[in-house]
């Protein structure tokens, strides 16, 4: 008997309509194509492009590290800046120099990896709903970034350096902000002062020490942010950077003047582009790309017309304040509170609605999701109101009915994972999840009990969780160290994480024949 | 983790081809690094070319004249106020003109800042052009009054490729210079 069972209320569909909207779909796919190429050559784990957000991050700290000691040795004074620094080039192998060269480099992978950053999250169309706060802080920091980095450049105070302050302070000129233009203070090399430099000292730690603050707002509504990312990929990460200053250090253009419009110069074309556009433009054009795009990210979660998923719902006489579900859940929705019964419990969980992405997770680690509960319906003490844990088990039950007897295959599939149509036709029970971290183990338990031969759970690969952390918790769940934990005594032979996105359909496919082939 | 459960495993071990693989994408990120924070060289000028930045901040004169306030009207004003004589407050624009070998290549007229337009007048234009030498007419008009230029300058530079030449204004060293 092939049959495929669906019987859950399905939101795969819904799901498709997410991610296969027109150019979202696109970017979307070829994201995942990037992605599952460098899965690949380097493992899901560690892929890099899995942890852009992190590796900025670590791009950050090395700013700040070697920022610091730079800062150190800096004169910060119109007459000792060049040479201070020149000092450093003129041994780039030294500790000093190596630092110099590390600082220039990571400014550019953190602009780079900031810059990619941006796109998978767009790709993934990452910026409505409960994602909208992180998305618009994210892009607040985007400006202070920007000034950052363009503002380290001219404490060289080199060629390079006087030509960007200068440029800068002519693109600053077009806004009608300033009573006089600022181009003025760079017309000649003894209108700049210690006190104008002093100002660009702040202007770089200042607006570093604003990007730091605005990346606390941007982290809000994560739990468990990835400040780091892993070991492997970090120490990769920085020891190509190493090689790179080793290699190629970076050295100070010639002092100049500002009486004279530098020649040729090295340019740094991922921090400065915009010197050149504006230029090639006019500052008018310069400033109208920059605050297109700035606009168009700040618009663009006010442009979703789709209705927000519904948000977990607390059911208090169930809720014994365990403090799984506020745990585990990964944009930090859930908060708690002192329960009004203290029969039940001493705590309550309270959902926030705005952030919460109606994940499942919570209802996954309530321990009161188990299904050998008699009661009917089955209550979770968190729960979510379109795809309950009483309608799984209500679908699992018919699911295993329809089979007239059969020991089938139970999937349990993330539909942001592979599409599970390669099961049709097979004896599987295909039960859709919004998240595979929406699954109490116990289900697993149950199904097995319940008549099943099998029981497959699909999800994203770690890294790769449209929930963040769904995967790993459930894989942490399973492997018996996160509560609730999959009992001892469950037949682990029969149970099977396949981590399989979308687009990876031939990856569950392989599966399915090697099991069957085994079998 | 719990023997017989078929979970994928964290990272797969790693061979010789991924070793090589990941050299090679760490290596161009690294080299995407190092090429294009220095390269290609950019060049804001031709090789022949200078730059001319006209730059002034400078106070237009009072767009109207002081007047002798009548006795009535002085009666007709608290006693702390009853000055004499007053004056506009507002500033006339200040109008520039360089043109270079004949040629007109600023007419640019600069109103005074402020609120009340009391405020100094500011102006910045650059002007790229070719080195070599160049005659050049600056004329300058800081009062609405006047349909001349009261202050005129006119000189013959070489410019050299590279140059920036300044030209502002300074009242007490006579009015426009050359830098």
């Amino acid at each position: 008997m092939a049959r495929t069972t669906r019987a859950v209320a399905d939101r795969a569909g819904e799901g498709r309509d997410i991610v296969s909207a027109g150019a979202a779909a696109t970017g979307a796919a070829l994201w995942r194509a990037l992605e599952h190429g460098l899965d690949r050559l380097c493992g899901a784990s560690v892929n890099p492009t899995r942890h852009l957000g992190a590796l900025a991050t670590l791009m950050l700290w090395v700013l700040l590290i070697s920022g610091a000691w730079l800062y150190a040795v800096f004169d910060t004074s119109v007459s000792g800046a060049y040479q201070s620094v020149a000092r450093l080039a003129a041994a780039p192998h030294a500790p000093g120099g190596m630092l110099r060269s590390l600082h220039r480099y990571a400014t550019d992978a953190f602009v780079l990896l900031t810059l990619a950053h941006v796109l998978r999250e767009a790709a993934f169309g990452r910026w409505r709903h409960f994602r909208r706060h992180t998305w618009l802080t994210g892009t607040a920091v985007l400006p202070f970034a920007t000034v950052a980095a363009i503002g380290g450049f001219w404490l060289n105070w080199d060629a390079l350096g006087r030509f960007s302050a200068a440029a800068t302070a002519e693109w600053l000129d077009a806004l009608p902000l300033f009573a006089l233009p600022l181009s003025r203070n760079f017309l000649l090399d003894e209108a700049v002062s210690d006190r104008l430099f002093s100002l660009f000292v702040f202007i770089h730690v200042g607006a570093s020490l604003l990007l730091l603050f605005g990346l606390w707002f941007h982290l809000q509504r994560l739990a468990r942010p990835a400040l780091w990312p892993p070991r492997a990929l970090s120490l990769s990460t920085l020891a190509s950077l190493c090689a790179l200053a080793w290699v190629a250090p970076v050295t100070s253009q010639p002092a100049g003047s500002l009486a004279e419009v530098p020649g040729s110069i090295a340019f740094d074309w991922i921090v400065l582009f915009i010197h050149p556009l504006m230029y090639a433009s006019s500052p008018a054009w310069a400033w109208l790309f920059a605050l297109v795009t700035l606009g168009v990210l700040v618009v663009l979660p006010f442009t979703s017309t789709a209705p927000a998923p519904a948000a977990a719902v607390v059911a208090p006489d169930q809720c014994n304040g365990c403090r799984r579900c506020f745990d585990d859940c990964p944009f930090a929705a859930i908060t708690m509170t002192r329960h009004p019964d203290p029969r039940r419990g001493r705590e309550l969980a309270v959902v926030d609605a705005r952030a919460c992405a109606a994940c499942g997770v919570c209802a996954g680690a309530c321990p009161s999701s188990t299904p050998f509960r008699r009661a009917t319906p089955l209550t979770s003490g968190v729960d979510l109101p379109d795809a309950s844990v009483d309608a799984l088990r209500v679908a699992l039950d018919a699911g295993l009915a329809a089979q007239g007897g059969a020991a089938p295959r139970v999937v349990f599939a993330c539909r942001y994972g592979a599409d599970t149509q390669a099961l049709a036709g097979t004896d599987s029970v295909v039960l859709p999840l919004v998240c595979a971290g929406q699954l109490p183990p116990s289900f697993v338990e149950y199904a097995l009990r319940a008549g099943a031969a099998r029981v497959w759970i699909t999800s994203c690969r770690e890294g790769g969780c449209e929930f963040r952390l769904g995967v790993r918790w459930t894989r942490a769940r399973l492997a018996g160290t996160r509560e609730p934990h999959l009992r001892g005594g469950v037949s682990r032979d029969r149970i099977r994480l396949l981590a399989a996105e979308r687009g990876e359909e031939a990856l569950l496919a392989a599966a399915l024949r090697a099991e069957d082939e085994h079998v | 983790m719990s023997e017989g459960l078929a979970l994928p495993p964290r990272a797969a071990p790693i061979g010789w081809t991924r070793w090589l693989g990941q050299l090679i994408l760490y290596g161009a990120f690294a080299l995407f690094i190092g090429v294009f924070s220095q390269w290609p060289s950019y060049r804001h000028l031709p090789p022949d070319g200078a730059l001319i930045k006209l730059s002034l901040v400078h106070s237009g004169k009072p767009r109207g004249a002081c007047r002798e306030r009548s006795a009535e009207e002085l009666a007709s004003l608290p006693p702390n106020m009853r000055a004499p004589v007053v004056c506009p407050r507002e500033r006339s624009p200040v109008t520039v003109e360089l043109d270079i070998d004949g040629q007109a290549v600023v007419r640019a007229s600069a109103p005074p800042s402020g609120l009340s337009r009391d405020g100094a007048s500011a102006l910045y234009v650059r002007v790229p052009v070719t080195a070599g030498e160049r005659r050049l007419a600056v004329r300058l008009n800081d009062d609405a009054t006047l349909t001349e230029f009261p202050y005129r300058l006119e000189r013959r530079v070489r410019l050299v490729p590279g140059q920036v030449l300044v030209i502002d204004f300074d009242a007490e060293r006579g009015g426009i210079t050359l830098q």
